[in-house]
């Protein structure tokens, strides 16, 4: 280690020169990202990173034939704010995360271009940037490949809002700059026999700031996976999910925080639900703490509240640890039913007990949707997570709706 | 006038050997109107009388009634037995995350009553009653009972007990852990509930220190899963000066 680092950083301290120290990690977790198609071939289902995915339920999508069908976009960018498309090697040179997979791979191979949300330097949205994205049928495939830039200095909310019937296969670039901050919710609403195959690559600036809000409720299959690395020391990053898998459906989150550089931090915080015969959940939380990455701080969750029979959560947190110089790294993972005490403690105030599992239902995802802070898109996922209760357990509409303020 | 009766109540737990037997014939008349105290050294039972009466999975009540006006109060599920008037005040409130208190005293009082309370007082009875417990307003933007001290979770089971008035209060040592100022506010919440008329109290607790703010109308020490002696508050005293120590032994001799 150089001598920079073995002490206190001083505000006034140069940036250590690591960025030429960085090597390849040889790991089956997380393979080696990469443009070129022939690094990503059509995976069997053994492979460590599609072992989970039921690979014959994606109906062709790994296959790579083109596509020129689109989800339709709505969006109103305000000042500060562009919406252009370009060509796929402007926007491969704008420095985004490259594919880890196929599917992204063959998103940015497919799409014939990019659709670049770009935020200029030091602008400061008022409102969040809403992006509906929606689709008609799940018959074709539809490649997409989105930059999302928010210029050095500038804050932004961005919401992507996908519904609607589609076979989706999406690379997202995201690239925060220097001291930005970014807080992207992406909500999977979509219809029953949707599948949304997708990264999303975050690049993380000096000392920016990036927070991520999944919530995967509809589809018949979907499987994100979403990495961070950081461009330079102090970044922040955190990644909040939120699902609800009920019967035949499969719901995969997979996560790779790459702490590349030091004094860097990353929080992850996911939660889930299951219920339904055949309702299947995937969470697997990677970090690696790289040689350089001293002084850094990360923690892990992924907590599972499995509601009936016949529900499969696998949850999977791994820590790679390459330098002992760490403020802290941790991570927990549960897997678990109701609360007896918590359900005994609401039924003696006379709470039914069915109105009492919602209730738990309601605040084991509250305390995390509040964390969000859009609150208009709050109530709507807490709406959200009723209606999926309403459907399936049967319950009657809620006395205990919670208004977000 | 209600009247919450138990009759050679027997209750076992399940262990690692089998069940075990925790109440073993408790006998015992509670009238609304009347407050009694339930004394007893630690381990003798008390909490497991209480769980029992209020319908906690864990027990198993393997023989012996409890009864409501003559109604079996041990076919009800646990949400009926509070919507049939009775409440327990937990020695050991249990935290519900992401449920906040307003939520929670909201839903609870809309089951009890059948129908949702009106806002307008409603907000106004809350507040009062948090004002009444010396218990800041905010409390009500909390998570249920989550990072609450333990005297702010007893604060707030009163709080539930003013707000959800039920017809008997189960008092499961309300009193343990509070200093001198908090006992005196939760005191002064029981004898607020009481006073309203036609209550039943009993109050369960290892020491007799509340029953300087909270008097008694019958005192029964509880030793060994059985009560072992009743009278009136005049046993309190001598249960301050003596101890449990001559009950335990006689209990452990039979
Ligand atoms: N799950 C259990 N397994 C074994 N013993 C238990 C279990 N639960 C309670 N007990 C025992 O039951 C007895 C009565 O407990 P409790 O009702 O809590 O007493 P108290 O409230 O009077 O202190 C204690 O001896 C306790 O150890
Ligand atoms: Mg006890």
């Amino acid at each position: 280690m150089t001598e920079t680092l073995n002490r206190p950083a001083h505000p006034a301290d140069p940036p250590p020169n690591v960025a030429g120290a960085v090597e390849t990690i040889a790991s089956h977790l997380h393979p080696v990202a990469s443009y070129d198609l022939v690094d990503h071939p059509i995976p069997s289902g053994r492979e460590e990173v599609w072992r989970f995915t039921p690979i014959k339920r994606l109906r062709g999508s790994l296959d790579g034939q083109p596509s020129s069908e689109h989800l339709a976009w709505d969006v109103d960018p305000p000042a500060g704010v562009t919406v252009s498309e370009i060509g796929t090697d402007e926007a491969i040179a704008l420095g985004g995360v490259a594919p880890v997979d196929r599917t992204a791979a063959l998103a940015v191979d497919l799409s014939g271009g990019a659709t670049l949300i770009d935020v200029a330097a030091d602008t400061v949205l008022d409102g969040p940037l809403v992006v509906n994205v929606s689709g008609k049928s799940a018959e074709q495939v539809v490649w997409g490949h989105v930059v999302l830039r928010i210029g050095a200095g500038s804050q932004a909310t961005v919401v992507f809002e996908h519904s609607g019937s589609a076979r989706y296969t999406g690379c997202t670039q995201v690239i925060v700059g220097d001291n930005a901050s970014l807080d992207l919710a992406s909500l999977q609403l979509w219809d029953d026999d949707a599948v949304h195959l997708a990264q999303v690559g975050v690049r993380i600036g000096r000392d920016a700031r990036f927070r991520s809000f999944q919530a995967s409720l509809g589809g018949d299959v979907v499987r994100l996976v979403e990495t961070a690395e950081y461009d330079g020391p102090g970044g922040e990053v955190e990644m909040l999910g939120l699902y609800f898998v009920d019967a035949g459906q499969h719901i995969e989150h997979r996560l790779f925080v790459d702490h590349n550089q030091p004094r860097t931090r990353s929080k992850v915080d996911y939660r889930g639900a299951l219920q339904g015969q055949g309702a299947h959940s995937v969470w697997i939380g990677d970090v690696l703490i790289r040689r350089q990455a001293e002084g850094i701080e990360t923690y892990e969750s992924n907590r599972n509240l499995v509601l009936t029979d016949g529900c499969r959560a696998d949850s999977v947190p791994n820590l790679e640890i390459e330098t002992g110089e760490i403020e802290g790294a941790g991570h927990a993972s549960t897997t678990g039913r109701f609360d007896d005490e918590q359900l005994f403690y609401l039924g003696s105030r006379g709470i039914p007990a069915e109105q009492a599992r919602r209730l738990v239902v309601h605040g084991f995802f509250a305390d995390l949707v509040r964390r969000l802070g859009v609150p208009e898109i709050q109530s709507r996922l807490l709406a959200a997570v009723e209606t999926e209760l309403a459907a399936t357990v049967g319950l009657p509409p809620a006395a205990s709706r919670e208004v977000v303020a | 006038m209600a009247t919450l009766e138990i009759r050679d109540l027997h209750v076992t737990v399940d262990t690692e050997d089998g069940a075990k037997e925790i109440l073993r014939g408790v006998d015992l008349t509670v009238r609304s109107g009347e407050t009694h105290a339930i004394m007893g050294p630690n381990g003798s039972g008390k909490s497991t009388l209480a769980y029992s009466i209020a319908g906690h999975p864990k027990y198993t009540v393997t023989s012996g009634s409890v009864t409501l006006d003559g109604v079996d109060v041990l076919a009800m599920s646990v949400d009926e037995r509070a919507r049939a008037g009775l409440f327990l005040a937990m020695q050991y409130p249990v935290e519900v995350p992401g449920v906040s208190v307003t939520n929670f005293l909201r839903t609870a009082k809309t089951a009890i009553d059948g129908e949702a309370p009106k806002l307008r007082t409603w907000v106004k009875d809350v507040n009062a009653s948090l004002d009444k417990l010396e218990m800041d307003r905010s409390f009500a933007q909390r998570n249920v009972n989550e990072g609450f001290s333990g005297g702010e979770k007893k604060r707030h089971e009163i709080v539930q007990l003013e707000l959800l008035d039920p017809t008997f209060a189960i008092l499961d040592e309300t009193d343990s852990g509070l200093d001198i100022d908090a006992l005196k506010v939760v005191s002064t919440g029981v004898n607020r509930f009481h006073d309203r008329g036609d209550k039943g109290v009993l109050l369960i607790t290892h020491y007799t220190r509340i029953l300087r703010y909270i008097t008694p109308d019958f005192v029964h020490v509880f030793v060994a899963g059985r009560i072992a002696e009743q009278g009136g508050s005049e046993l309190a005293e001598r249960l301050e000066a003596e101890g449990y120590d001559r009950y335990v032994k006689a209990a452990a001799a039979s």
